[in-house]
C-alpha cells in the first residue's frame, strides 16, 4: 500500500483507500492508525448493512416472480423502500422475552451470533487493495469465527426454554456439525494448489490465463470444479438455506429455535443468517472464482472490487435461485446427504487433487463422475416408485 | 502488555472459577467454553495466530458441541441440570483427583526443557507449522486424534448405559 505499488493501479482502484486515508488524515498522526481500522470497519457494517437490507428485497421479488406473484411492490418505487419499512417495523415491534427463559442466554444468542459473523468479513479480499486484515492463517480465521455460530444457536435454543426452539437448536447444531467436516474437506485442494493459508496469496494463485484465454482460476480445474461444487452445497447447508432450512422449517417446527424470539432480536437472526451467506459467498469467490481477478486481461480496467462484488452478487443469486426450486429435506436424508454423499466425495476430490498424475482428461473424468453420479443416484433414489406419472384425465 | 496479560488470564481463570461454582450444567459449559475462547486470546496475545485459530476452531466449535450434546443427552429434565455433590467423600475424591491431575501436569511441564529463544526471531509461518505436524509430530497428531475419538465413544457409551429399560433392549 505504499506509492510505488499504488502507482501502477487506476484512480478507481485507488478510490477507496484514498478516501480513507483522506478522513483519518484529519485527525492527530497517533489516532491514524485506529481511526482508518474503524473506518474499514465501518465501511464493511455499512456495505453489508445495505447488501443485507436489498437482498432481502432481491429474494422476496425474485421468488414472487417465480411463483407467479409480483412481490412486495408497494412501498416506494417497485417496492425499493421496503427494507426499510421492514427495518421500522422491526424495531418498534415488542420485544416478548418468555418469564421462563434464560434471560442472559436469551439476550446473548443474537449478539454473540452477529458478532461472530460480522468478524469473518475481516479476511475476505474485496478488491486488489481491499483486504481489511492479512493474517497468514486467514482462511483458518474464517472458519473459526464460523464456528462460534453453532454456539450461539444453541443458546438460543436452550434459553428459550420452549420444546420447538429446543428441537429447532438440536437439528440446526446436527446439521452445522455435519456439514462443516465437507465444507472443510472441499477447499483443501485449493490450500495445496496454492500452497498458503492466506486469502491474498490464494487470490494471487489465481492470477493470469492459460493460452491467455482461460482465467487459472481454481473453478477451472477438475479439483477445483467438483470442489467447488460440494462447497457451494455445504455453504448451503451451513448457512442454513433452503433446501436446508430444517432448523427453521417455518411449517414443522414454527421456526425453530427463532419461535420465542421477536422484534429486533428476531431481525438480528436474519440479518445474522444474510451476514454468513455473504461471508460464505466471499470465501467461495476468494478460493475458487479468482477473487478480485477479472475474467479477461483487458476487462482489468474495471477496478477490481467491482469484480468482486459480481461474483459475489451471482452466487447470492444462485442461492436465491435454489430456494425457489427446490423442496425441504428430511431430517434424515440431511444427514444422510452429509456423510454418505458429501464425504466420501469431498475426499475422493482431494485424492485426485493430490495426485499429480499427468492424465489430465482423466482427472476431469474424475471430478465429473464426482458431481453428476450422486446427482443421478439422489434422483434415482428420490423418484423411485413414484415416476412415470400417469395423467388420467389430462391430456398428455 | 502485562495488563492485556493480566486481563486475559483474570477472563481464563474467572470464568474456569465461575463455571465451577455455579450449580446450572448448561451455564458451567458455556462458561467453560468463555474459559477456552481466553486461552484462544492468550495464544493471540503472545503472536502464535495458527495455535489461536486452531483453538478456537476445535475447543469453542468441536469440543464445546461435544459437552453441550452430553449434557442434553444425559439429563432427563431441566430439573436435572443442577449438580451437587452426592456425598462429602465424593467431593473429596473430585477434589482428589484433580489435584492429581494438575501435579502430573506441572511436573510434566517444569521437567520438560523448553529452550528460551535469545533476542526476537522471525516469526513462524504457517507452512513451517504444518511441516512439522505432518513430519515429526504425525504420530502425535494421529494418537491425540485416536484418543479424541474413543473419548467420545466412552462417552456415549456410559450416557446411553444408564437408559436401558429393564427388559435390556434399545429403546428405539
Amino acid at each position: 500500500m505504499t506509492g510505488p505499488e499504488m502507482a501502477t493501479d487506476g484512480y478507481w482502484e485507488r478510490l477507496p483507500l484514498l478516501a480513507r486515508d483522506g478522513a483519518s488524515g484529519l485527525f492527530p498522526t497517533p489516532w491514524r492508525e485506529a481511526v482508518s481500522g474503524l473506518i474499514s470497519i465501518a465501511a464493511i457494517l455499512a456495505v453489508f448493512g445495505l447488501v443485507f437490507a436489498f437482498l432481502t428485497l432481491a429474494e422476496r421479488k425474485i421468488l414472487g416472480r417465480t411463483q407467479n406473484r409480483p412481490g412486495p411492490n408497494r412501498t416506494g418505487p417497485g417496492g425499493l423502500l421496503q427494507p426499510f419499512a421492514d427495518a421500522i417495523k422491526m424495531l418498534t415491534k415488542e420485544d416478548i422475552i418468555p418469564r421462563t427463559a434464560d434471560r442472559v442466554l436469551h439476550f446473548l444468542a443474537p449478539v454473540v451470533l452477529v458478532a461472530f459473523s460480522l468478524i469473518a468479513f475481516a479476511v475476505i479480499p474485496f478488491g486488489r487493495r481491499l483486504l481489511p486484515v492479512d493474517l497468514d492463517s486467514g482462511v483458518l480465521y474464517f472458519f473459526a469465527a464460523g464456528a462460534g455460530t453453532e454456539l450461539a444457536v444453541f443458546m438460543a435454543g436452550w434459553g428459550s426454554r420452549n420444546k420447538y426452539s429446543l428441537l429447532g437448536a438440536m437439528r440446526a447444531l446436527a446439521q452445522l456439525i455435519s456439514y462443516e467436516l465437507p465444507l472443510l474437506l472441499a477447499f483443501v485442494p485449493v490450500i495445496m494448489a496454492s500452497g498458503t493459508l492466506s486469502t491474498r496469496g490464494i487470490v494471487a494463485a489465481q492470477g493470469g490465463w492459460t493460452d491467455g484465454l482461460i482465467p487459472r482460476w481454481h473453478v477451472f480445474t477438475p479439483w477445483g470444479f467438483a470442489g467447488f461444487i460440494l462447497f457451494m452445497v455445504a455453504a448451503l447447508a451451513e448457512s442454513n438455506r433452503s433446501p436446508f432450512d430444517l432448523p427453521e422449517a417455518e411449517s414443522e417446527l414454527i421456526a425453530g429455535h427463532l419461535t420465542e424470539y421477536s422484534g429486533f432480536k428476531y431481525a438480528l437472526f436474519f440479518m445474522a443468517e444474510y451476514f454468513g451467506m455473504c461471508a460464505l459467498s466471499g470465501m467461495a469467490v476468494t478460493l475458487f472464482l479468482g477473487g478480485w481477478q477479472a475474467p479477461c486481461a483487458f476487462l482489468e480496467v474495471v477496478p477490481s472490487y467491482v469484480w468482486f462484488a459480481l461474483k459475489l452478487l451471482g452466487l447470492l443469486l444462485g442461492f436465491i435461485w435454489i430456494r425457489a426450486t427446490l423442496p425441504r429435506l428430511r431430517i434424515d436424508q440431511l444427514t444422510r446427504l452429509a456423510w454418505k454423499f458429501l464425504v466420501p466425495l469431498a475426499l475422493i476430490n482431494l485424492g485426485s487433487a493430490g495426485w499429480a498424475g499427468p492424465l489430465q482428461p482423466l482427472r476431469w473424468a474424475v471430478a465429473l463422475a464426482l458431481v453428476a453420479l450422486p446427482f443421478l443416484l439422489i434422483g434415482r433414489k428420490l423418484t423411485a416408485g413414484i415416476g412415470p406419472r400417469i395423467y388420467r384425465y389430462a391430456a398428455p | 502488555m502485562n495488563a492485556v496479560l493480566a486481563a486475559i488470564a483474570l477472563l481464563v481463570l474467572g470464568s474456569a472459577a465461575a463455571a465451577l461454582a455455579l450449580r446450572n450444567l448448561i451455564h458451567s459449559a458455556l462458561l467453560l467454553i468463555l474459559s477456552w475462547l481466553g486461552i484462544a486470546l492468550f495464544f493471540l496475545w503472545a503472536d502464535a495466530e495458527f495455535a489461536a485459530f486452531a483453538q478456537v476452531l476445535v475447543y469453542v466449535g468441536a469440543v464445546s458441541m461435544v459437552v453441550l450434546f452430553a449434557v442434553l443427552l444425559t439429563r432427563q429434565s431441566r430439573a436435572d441440570l443442577s449438580v451437587t455433590a452426592q456425598s462429602r467423600g465424593r467431593a473429596a475424591a473430585g477434589v482428589g483427583a484433580a489435584l492429581a491431575v494438575a501435579a502430573v501436569l506441572a511436573f510434566a511441564v517444569l521437567r520438560t526443557p523448553l529452550p528460551v529463544p535469545s533476542g526476537l526471531r522471525s516469526a513462524v509461518t504457517v507452512r513451517q507449522l504444518g511441516g512439522e505436524l505432518m513430519g515429526p509430530h504425525a504420530g502425535a497428531l494421529l494418537l491425540v486424534g485416536v484418543l479424541l475419538t474413543v473419548t467420545l465413544l466412552g462417552a456415549v457409551t456410559i450416557a446411553g448405559a444408564g437408559r436401558l429399560p429393564p427388559d435390556g433392549k434399545d429403546q428405539p
